[in-house]
């Protein structure tokens, strides 16, 4: 679907990322965003460096058409190589984890790659805007919540690192609640995930990092399906406090496709109270085809970052009540304006 | 800030808590400082003989905690460290009953006496960063103004706080001391037997599970050094002390060459408490809530003040690795012997698949 994206308008420089792509293909290993369909990857990645084992064919791989038998052995051989290296990285402890509990190793190799499956092949998701992003430095993503599961926040910053020029990493911050469970803790650490608090959120901007919050917080993520892309109250507004305090630019961005994936038609508030959650959801498919609900539905899903809204002359007036919900209003706002124009893009939630 | 004598080394020096390991270290370092006339170390009565080697230099009195208070004034003390803490009950020693005896009536007793030394002006207290709780809430990194949001469920958590609660009593009635409380991350080294180091010494290490705790160490030769500056330089307020840099529990255990057996976190809690009940082991609900929720400091104000960083995380831990490299059930060099043997197995196969079809 996306070649005839491309086709189409090549000249919506930052809708897509792919046009950009396509003039410089051997400039860099571009096929971290793997967008292309295999037929076309196939001749590209020739001109890359030949494993220094086989180094009898190298030669030949110069030409268009080089031993195409041999090609594929050579790069499952690097990929198991390159499988069990990290195997064995992993096993000794080979590896870093900052402060936070963040492995960008394992990000990388696990992590994203799941979930770039899920966010091009299954949601088709396309990303605009991503200019920005600023290149480094920190920066407070800010973005709307929904989807019953807080799917959006992992497939943001998975399609922002894939598209992003600089390839970074968004530090989520979460509720305390995914931190009180077990396993999904540790996922959250170890994808850069923290608990959602001032002192942190201002660690990690300080440090220049790239912050993403959903001030809605359950609020956005359990409402029900009639009420979908309809932003909710955003809090106290402390994600912008830590933006004023460390002076650091907040990026908008609006989500649309996640309301679909599992559309929540009823709260069931006596079995969320028993089960202490902040709600339990009642989707088409949840409680009624057992783990079959889980498998989210394919939904059509765009991603618009905004213009940064600069905080760094706002720095005095990180504690003025009055500046912090005057600033989270313009966030709102933006987002759900951009929300707005998003959804007469995509008229269809299930289209191509 | 220091009225009467000359700022910087004190002369004379009482180190509490002699009869064990830092104590020991600690007050042997000191007395090999010529700058320091005279280390007294103090020591329960029923203390056994252990460090007398290390200790020849030192006075070693064996008193009782109720009766510091006519010694400290008695013997002009310019400057008390007090190491006299346990960090786990010893179910030789009384258990928890004796291990709070030490930590908080021992503490006020000593802080008493403190009190009532004219010529003191130095007091150095050993904490522990066990002093911001545990709470899911929790910011992942603290800073010495980090207020703990939940009383620890385990004993030595908050006795921690209790002592921390003297102490900040005791520097305002006596604001003329310099009065320095050291937060210290979990020693490890080559040679220091604690909680943690007899718990990676095992091969197979209980972990709680799904969670990976992110941890912090301190090589025990860093904990002397800053107590040693603590004593001869003049630094007064709160410091965590811990290596910078972050293991997570899994990788500690995978550097180490130990193998990880996860357990359900209410029947390690409820382990904890039956071993306990049951009079042996030594891990209780501390070790059980640090496994959990992990535990890290930010050390910048420490670098900052003293103007020395301790070893980092990691390069502690790797030392306490090749000290103790008995138990290993992994190594590394297995690990890579076993990655090399299936590539050249593939390798094997391929060629005589390609042998075949040609």
């Amino acid at each position: 679907m996306s070649g005839s994206e491309e086709g189409r308008d090549p000249q919506s420089v930052g809708r897509f990322d792919v046009p950009q792509q396509s003039p410089a293909p051997d400039a860099e290993p571009a096929r971290r965003n793997g967008h292309r369909p295999a037929a076309q990857v196939a001749p590209t990645p020739t001109p890359t460096p030949m494993p220094p084992p086989t180094s009898g064919d190298a030669g030949v791989s110069g030409g268009t058409e080089p031993a195409v038998s041999d090609r594929p052995g050579d790069h499952w051989d690097r990929k198991v190589a390159n499988g069990l290296a990290f195997l064995r990285r992993r096993l000794s402890g080979d590896y870093e984890v900052d402060e936070f509990g963040f492995d960008s190793e394992l990000t990388d190799a696990v992590f994203h790659p799941l979930l770039r499956l899920l966010y091009r092949d299954w949601f088709r998701t396309e990303v605009s805007g991503v200019e920005h992003v600023p290149l480094d430095g920190p920066a407070l993503v800010v973005g709307n919540h929904s989807g019953t599961v807080a799917l959006d926040a992992l497939i943001l910053s998975a399609a922002l690192h894939d598209k992003h020029p600089a390839h970074r990493y968004l530090r989520l911050l979460g509720a305390d609640l995914v931190f009180r469970m077990p396993v999904v803790s540790e996922l959250a650490r170890k994808t850069g995930g923290t608990v959602a608090c001032n002192p942190d959120a201002e660690r990690l901007l300080g440090g220049g990092d790239l912050v993403g919050v959903f001030p809605e917080g359950f609020k956005g993520v359990g409402k029900l399906y009639a009420d979908r892309y309809k932003l909710q109250r955003f809090g106290r507004g402390g994600f912008v406090s830590a933006a004023l305090r460390t002076g650091t630019p907040i990026v908008p961005v609006a989500i649309v496709g996640g309301e679909e994936i599992y559309p929540m038609l009823a709260d069931i508030k006596p079995l969320a109270r028993l089960l202490k959650l902040p709600y339990f959801p009642v989707t088409p498919t949840f409680p009624l085809l057992g783990p079959l609900g889980m498998v989210p539905l394919p939904s059509k899903w765009l991603i618009e970052f905004c213009p940064p809204i600069p905080t760094a002359h706002l720095t005095d007036s990180a504690d003025d009540p009055l500046v912090v919900f005057n600033l989270a209003d313009q966030v709102r706002e933006t987002i759900q304006q951009t929300l707005h124009t998003l959804l007469e893009r995509r008229p269809d939630p299930f289209g191509p | 800030m220091t009225p009467g004598g000359t700022p910087g080394a004190p002369g004379v020096v009482v180190v509490t808590g002699v009869g064990r390991y830092l104590g020991a270290h600690v007050a042997a370092r000191l007395a090999a400082d010529p700058r320091i006339e005279r280390v007294i170390g103090v020591d329960a009565p029923d203390s056994g003989a252990e460090f007398t080697d290390l200790l020849d230099r030192v006075e070693r009195i064996r008193v009782d905690a109720g009766s510091l208070g006519g010694l400290l004034a008695d013997l002009d003390v310019d400057a008390v460290v007090h190491l006299a803490l346990v960090t786990s009950p010893d179910p030789q020693h009384g258990g928890r009953s004796a291990m709070k005896d030490q930590n908080v009536i021992g503490t006020m007793q000593m802080l008493a006496a403190c009190q009532r030394a004219p010529r003191l002006r130095k007091l150095v207290v050993r904490s522990s960063t066990a002093a911001y709780g545990v709470s899911f809430r929790d910011p992942a990194v603290f800073t010495e103004e980090t207020e703990p949001r939940e009383v620890p469920r385990g004993g030595f958590g908050r006795d921690i706080l209790d002592l921390e609660g003297y102490v900040r009593g005791f520097r305002r009635r006596r604001s003329d001391v310099t009065a320095t409380v050291l937060r210290f991350a979990p020693f490890i080294g080559s040679t220091a037997d604690t909680t943690l180091t007899r718990y990676f010494s095992q091969p197979f290490v209980p972990t709680v599970f799904g969670r990976d705790p992110r941890l912090q160490f301190l090589h025990f030769d860093d904990a002397l050094e800053v107590l040693h500056r603590s004593i001869v330089e003049n630094h007064p307020g709160t410091y965590n002390v811990a290596g910078p840099g972050v293991l997570s529990l899994s990788q500690a255990i995978r550097r180490a060459g130990r193998v990880a057996v996860p357990v359900l976190e209410p029947s390690l809690s409820g382990a904890a408490a039956l071993a306990r009940t049951m009079g042996f082991g030594r891990y209780g609900l501390d070790q059980v809530d640090l496994f959990v929720h992990g535990r890290v400091v930010d050390t910048s104000r420490l670098e900052q003040e003293y103007g020395f960083t301790p070893r980092s995380t990691a390069e502690a831990f790797e030392d306490f690795i090749r000290a103790h490299h008995g138990g290993r059930v992994i190594t590394r060099d297995q690990l890579a012997a076993a990655e090399q043997l299936v590539l050249d197995g593939i390798r094997q196969v391929r060629s005589a698949a390609r042998e075949r079809s040609s």
